[in-house]
């Protein structure tokens, strides 16, 4: 096809604004097309998928309390990837940091520790998940290994040492043999935010994240240094950055946020460990990341459309009968989107003139 | 104590778990002896499981599901090369769009037929051969997906060395450029390799939905596509090197499961960690031993012509 790509120079700020939203646009027009597939009204579909949850004050705290995990993973990663290092085992380091902040919670139980318990939880589930994001790290910068595939092959490694821990040593002994840990106590268990629901104080610290995240990736020399080591890592060399420094550092960050948000669940919303603590935050947050454009703002706005297709998509498997798996494809489509419409809206597709081979 | 009849089965399952990840490997490793680093896989692999269930189930063939699978895999192949090779995007972003596009697909598809069972693939037997002790069922007895696989093997190794099309394929790998200057369309030939790609992994799906384990689960490739990936880096883009890999990684998987049957005190999860932890180990061993030059040139980079 005699088609060529011509890059745009000067692309203005509103035009690559658009890119999202041409994303969301063609995201609904295959949502639309896949829930006629399914023999659904595509328009009560939408309303129950999308808007039905916006109407209801539960459901929109639900909306936060979903959002919170994926923006807190979702700028650690964006670390990761401005630096072109690609950590997609979040959902392990999430794992790792829910495990270690909860070994707390578990030695503390019913010994009225007091108030320190939950902050000492957050510091260790983020350096629980630190550590578990700088094993792909050291693996990369000491023997040259894939992150990409070490991540990933630790997020298998991690759940199956969380389904070890609750199956076996720390099953509730007084639980009917359910595999899961004991509830948390008081002083183990993230603060409400307000007497119904269940929203809670996650928020605050991922918030906390997003602004701390904004000003270092945008006003400081390590974000520079992140940023240039990611586009061009010659250039950065030569500056004198570390390549080495940078791939721990963004791991580490990026591991301690991913888990921090895995403690928060399980000390916020779940209360004690269970062989599933996550629906797939670790992975999700990936697209967030992509879709918020890798800032952390962009990134806050991402999440709380994402968050929308959990929301919606439990309420479609109640009324509709839909299985989850209509959320994650709405997921991997937007991503694909996401992808497209970048290069959109930073390119023109022109028609060449002539036999051109592509 | 292991008798001959169980060390044969052992080893006739060691052969059959390792096939789904031959497949997949192998698809993986034209696709990016072209220069195309698709992480896509696991999705592609999952499609095809799930449509080749899907078909098999409705329809009563074997056959067809596996074709089926094999459409349905180069299929989702088509995303990734739009995306990666027409549109030039972050080639490991749009693998990963791949898998999970790919895990709902299936979902949506499977979600039917879930708690359902099919009669998989019939053993073929050779007269004679198949009762040899040990290793009859081994090499004579396995159904036609492992001889499949070693035949596309043996395909993919001689037309990768040997071929026009192999070299034309290999330069698109190592010097787009050069080979665009030479009049090759880049696009095209990257493209092809893809749905090459993703053939293999739909008829990896296949094998494990229609052979190996013979009903519907979701996420049941559970890494696998993930672990092909790896092998091949571990193979150094090396076709018969993926045959080592591919059955080393068979006999992990399956002896854990032995160990678990035989309760020797070692937690289960442990056991089952093992393909994942022993991917890690030979990522590592090949990167330390710097096999891993292997890689072609212009593995993972865009083309985009006259820049």
């Amino acid at each position: 096809m005699p088609l060529r790509l011509e890059r745009q120079e000067n692309v203005s700020g509103l035009r690559l604004a658009l890119a999202p939203l041409l994303a969301l646009v063609f995201t609904l027009i295959v949502g639309a097309v896949m829930f006629v597939a399914l023999g659904h009204d595509p328009i009560r579909a939408f309303g129950i998928y999308f808007v039905g949850p916006l109407l209801d004050t539960y459901t929109l705290q639900e909306l936060v309390v979903k959002a919170g995990p994926l923006l807190m993973i979702g700028t650690g990663l964006a670390f990761c990837y401005r630096a072109n290092r690609w950590n997609i085992g979040a959902e392990g380091q999430y794992v790792a940091g829910a495990v270690v902040g909860s070994w707390l919670a578990l030695v503390t139980h019913g010994t009225d520790a007091g108030p320190w318990v939950l902050p000492a939880m957050l510091v260790m589930g983020a350096l629980g998940g630190a550590l578990w994001g700088l094993i792909p790290a050291f693996l990369r910068v000491r023997f040259g290994s894939s992150e990409i595939l070490t991540s990933l092959m630790l997020v298998y490694v991690a759940q199956l040492g969380l389904d070890y821990l609750v199956r076996g040593p720390w099953k509730d002994p007084d639980g009917f043999n359910f595999p899961q840990s004991v509830t948390f106590d008081a002083n183990a268990v993230m603060p409400l935010l307000m007497d119904e629901g269940r929203l809670h104080g996650g928020i605050i610290l991922a918030l906390v994240a997003v602004v701390v995240a904004t000003f270092v990736l945008g006003r400081t020399l390590v974000g520079y240094s992140i940023e240039l080591g990611g586009s061009a890592p010659r250039a950065a060399a030569f500056a004198g950055f570390d390549e080495r420094r940078v791939t721990y550092g963004v791991f580490a960050v990026s591991g301690a946020l991913a888990g921090l948000a895995g403690i928060i669940e399980v000390a916020g919303p779940i209360g004690n460990l269970q062989p599933s603590i996550s629906p797939g935050y670790g992975f999700t947050a990936i697209i967030a990341a992509m879709l918020g454009r890798l800032h952390p703002v962009g990134i806050v706005v991402a999440s709380l459309v994402l968050a929308l297709t959990y929301i919606g998509g439990e309420a479609a498997q109640i009324s509709m009968r839909l299985p989850f798996d209509v959320t994650r494809v709405f997921q991997g489509t937007l991503l694909i989107a996401i992808l497209a419409a970048d290069v959109m809206v930073r390119y023109r597709v022109r028609r060449v003139e002539g036999t051109s081979h592509a | 104590m292991l008798d001959a009849a169980i060390l044969g089965a052992v080893l006739a399952s060691i052969v059959a778990a390792a096939t789904t990840l031959l497949l997949a490997s192998l698809g993986e490793l034209v696709a990016e002896r072209a220069g195309t680093l698709n992480l896509g896989v696991e999705g592609m692999m999952i499609v095809g499981a799930a449509v080749g269930y899907a078909t098999a189930y409705g329809t009563g063939s074997l056959l067809l599901g596996t074709l089926a699978a094999i459409l349905a895999g180069m299929a989702i192949s088509l995303v990734f090369a739009g995306l990666a090779i027409w549109l030039a995007t972050n080639q490991v972003a749009s693998g990963l769009a791949t898998t999970i596009l790919g895990l709902g697909v299936a979902g949506l598809i499977g979600a039917p037929f879930v708690g359902t069972r099919l009669d998989g693939a019939p053993a073929l037997k050779v007269p004679g051969l198949t009762d040899l002790p040990v290793i009859g069922q081994m090499l004579f007895g396995q159904d036609a997906f492992v001889y499949a696989s070693l035949a596309l093997l043996a395909a993919v190794t001689y037309g990768l060395a040997r071929t026009r099309i192999g070299l034309v394929l290999r330069a698109v790998g190592e010097s787009h450029a050069a080979a665009h200057a030479l009049g090759h369309p880049v696009r095209r030939i990257r493209t092809l390799a893809v749905m090459f790609g993703g053939a293999c992994a739909g008829l990896a799906g296949a094998h494990l939905s229609l052979a190996y384990t013979p009903f519907w689960a979701s996420d049941m490739t559970a890494g696998r596509g993930w672990i092909a990936l790896a092998l091949v880096v571990f193979s150094a883009w090396k076709p018969l090197w993926l045959l080592a890999g591919a059955y080393l990684f068979g006999a992990v998987s399956i002896l854990q499961l032995h160990v678990q049957g035989f309760g020797l005190g070692i937690p289960s999860q442990l056991l089952s960690a093992l393909p994942y932890l022993a991917t890690i180990a030979a990522l590592v061993a090949i990167s330390a031993l710097k096999r891993g030059q292997g890689a072609p040139a212009s593995l993972g980079v865009p083309f985009v012509p006259d820049r």
